[in-house]
């Protein structure tokens, strides 16, 4: 029954590119409103788990549900179906994805950007998209930013442009891929601001980070992942400042 | 020696930089070398053509009517040629494998036999080999339009099958090259908004691509110009044909081929004039601003000057 179980539920999840095993049994639950901080080296595969959620990565062994659904594949009679293009995209339009290098549409102007999912997708109406889209897009400061191309923006305005670009579909639950990574050092704060306030309104989201500081502040569990598996997991606060494996230890040693 | 700290102040100008400018003499000379060959080029042709016949005929009404059916030709030709090529390039990115090998056999044929014999199968093996064009539902008597295939293929038919369908070959390939210019984070930033394949494909990769196909397509266009007329060899009457009708009778071969020329030469002006602009409209969100065309600079010299003279 949705509701009662965990909005993302992931039990050993198995990945290989090619030969190369990249996540080697990821078992994760997310509750409703939670945010979940992934942190862990480059190559540690959580960008990849991330992926799989939403299915843009296809997983090899496991399961992946999103509240109660399973991700990309139909369970019957005791055997899974991939399913089509089309059913896997409806599944994708309930789940907002932000991207390390933002992936705005360059063509479009920040309100097209904004704008496109909801009609095209939803079939909802131009103006009714369009009044949805200021709002969004003033919630997170750009109010007066509307008409300008993603190559006249700076890289934490084109960031919060693709923030506001996934919430107009009205997600359940947010994905973020490194949103600060790409971003100059003076830049990042008004994106975590942004995530942050995001959080406070219940939002559920699966964030991958770098930033310790947004980790023990928003974050309500925290995973350490390496080598494909989550090394160690609990509350922010217990991870980052009391880890207990030795992996942990000198990773946190590392970018503190 | 350290660094200069101006407390976030701009320094004031310093002695503005006047050289002297380096003297190119040699620019000099070859001036005078082309412009000597030009002349000599000039007084020989002048000595075999009569420019009189050529002013007489330039806008004489036959030429004119070849004009107007190498245009046409020309365009219809493209638009299916862009028309097959997006198609053909979709097919060739397929994941079926059907699709994607039946495309690429498509585009070896077409792009790999010359134009002019494509042309002259058109106009002589097919009507041969179907002796009817017809209409109907396949494999039963249900026909609903029929006529002698001799007859459907009238020159502007197999001109336009000829050169269209060479041109989706060369289209799909540059339609391809654009589809695979666009960053793959297009794609996914699509897919995570839920929006499908052909959607994606439309809306997101397409319209992106443009940017890197318009350019060859110009070309191709402009190219296209000139390659129709081959078609007069399958008897279309268009402006080389129709030069050649008239030097046929009055023998003035030369004037009437420059005739042609001139217009050739117009209509491919023309055609770079327009793919200028169509860069420019498709540049839209590349370019943080989109440089000045030329006539927006004239416009802006003209009353910069006109308001210069004012204020003196």
């Amino acid at each position: 029954m949705p509701g009662s179980q965990p909005l993302v539920r992931a039990e050993t999840v198995h990945k290989r590119f090619g030969l190369l095993p990249v996540l080697k049994g990821i078992t994760m639950e997310v509750e409703r409103g939670e945010v979940m901080v992934i942190i862990g080296p480059s190559g540690s595969g959580k960008s990849t788990f991330l992926r799989c959620i939403n299915h843009l990565e296809k997983i090899d062994a496991g399961r992946i549900w999103v509240d109660g659904v399973l991700v990309g594949y139909r369970e019957a009679n005791g055997r899974i179906h991939e399913l089509r293009e089309r059913e896997v995209a409806a599944r994708r339009a309930e789940i907002g994805m932000v991207f390390q290098r933002f992936n705005l549409f360059p063509h479009m102007t920040a309100l097209e950007n904004v704008t496109s999912a909801p009609v095209w997708v939803k079939g909802m109406r131009r103006d009714e998209a369009g009044a949805l889209a200021r709002e969004l897009l003033e919630t997170v400061g750009l109010g007066d930013k509307l008409r300008a191309y993603p190559s006249q923006l700076s890289g934490g305005q084109q960031q919060r442009v693709a923030i506001a670009r996934a919430l107009a579909m009205d997600p359940k639950l947010m994905l973020f891929d490194e949103p600060t990574s790409a971003l100059d050092p003076e830049l990042v704060g008004d994106v975590l601001d942004v995530m942050k306030d995001l959080a406070r309104q219940g939002m559920t989201m699966v964030v991958v980070t770098h930033e310790m500081g947004f980790a023990r502040e928003v974050g309500d569990k925290l995973a350490f992942m390496d080598g494909g598996v989550v090394v160690e997991h609990g509350p922010p606060r217990d991870v980052l400042g009391a880890p207990r494996h030795e992996r942990t230890r000198s990773f946190l040693s590392k970018v503190l | 020696m350290g660094v200069a700290a101006s407390d976030g102040k701009a320094e004031p100008v310093p002695d503005v930089v006047k050289a002297i400018p380096v003297r190119h003499p040699w620019r000099w000379v070859s001036a005078v070398t082309v412009a000597l060959v030009a002349a000599w080029i000039l007084k020989g042709m002048l000595g075999v053509v009569d420019p009189s016949t050529i002013r007489r005929y330039q806008l004489n009404g036959l030429i004119m009517k070849g004009l107007l059916l190498t245009v046409e030709i020309s365009v219809l030709a493209q638009v299916i040629g862009i028309v097959l090529g997006v198609i053909l390039a979709v097919m060739r990115l397929s994941k079926n494998p059907v699709t994607s090998t039946s495309a690429w056999i498509y585009i070896w044929l077409f792009r790999g036999t010359p134009v002019l014999v494509q042309l002259l199968f058109w106009f002589a093996a097919v009507p041969l080999a179907f002796k009817t064009f017809s209409i109907g539902i396949p494999f039963t008597n249900v026909i609903f339009y029929e006529e002698p295939m001799a007859q459907f293929m009238t020159p502007f038919v197999v001109a336009l099958l000829g050169l269209g369908l060479n041109e989706g070959a060369y289209m799909a390939e540059i339609v391809r090259a654009g589809i695979l210019s666009v960053d793959d984070g297009q794609v996914e930033a699509a897919q995570a908004l839920g929006m499908t394949p052909v959607l994606t494909m439309r809306r997101i990769v397409l319209p992106q691509a443009m940017r890197v196909i318009i350019p060859p397509t110009g070309n191709e266009f402009i190219s296209m110009l000139k390659t129709s007329s081959l078609a007069s060899v399958v008897l279309l009457e268009e402006l080389l044909r129709n030069a050649q009708g008239i030097y046929q009778t009055n023998l003035k071969n030369l004037e009437l081929l420059i005739v042609a020329s001139i217009w050739y030469l117009v209509l491919t002006t023309v055609a770079s004039v327009g793919q200028y602009y169509l860069e420019r409209r498709f540049a839209r969100g590349a370019a943080r601003e989109l440089p000045q065309t030329p006539v927006q600079r004239l416009r802006r010299n003209l009353t910069f000057r006109r308001r210069a003279q004012v204020e003196e």
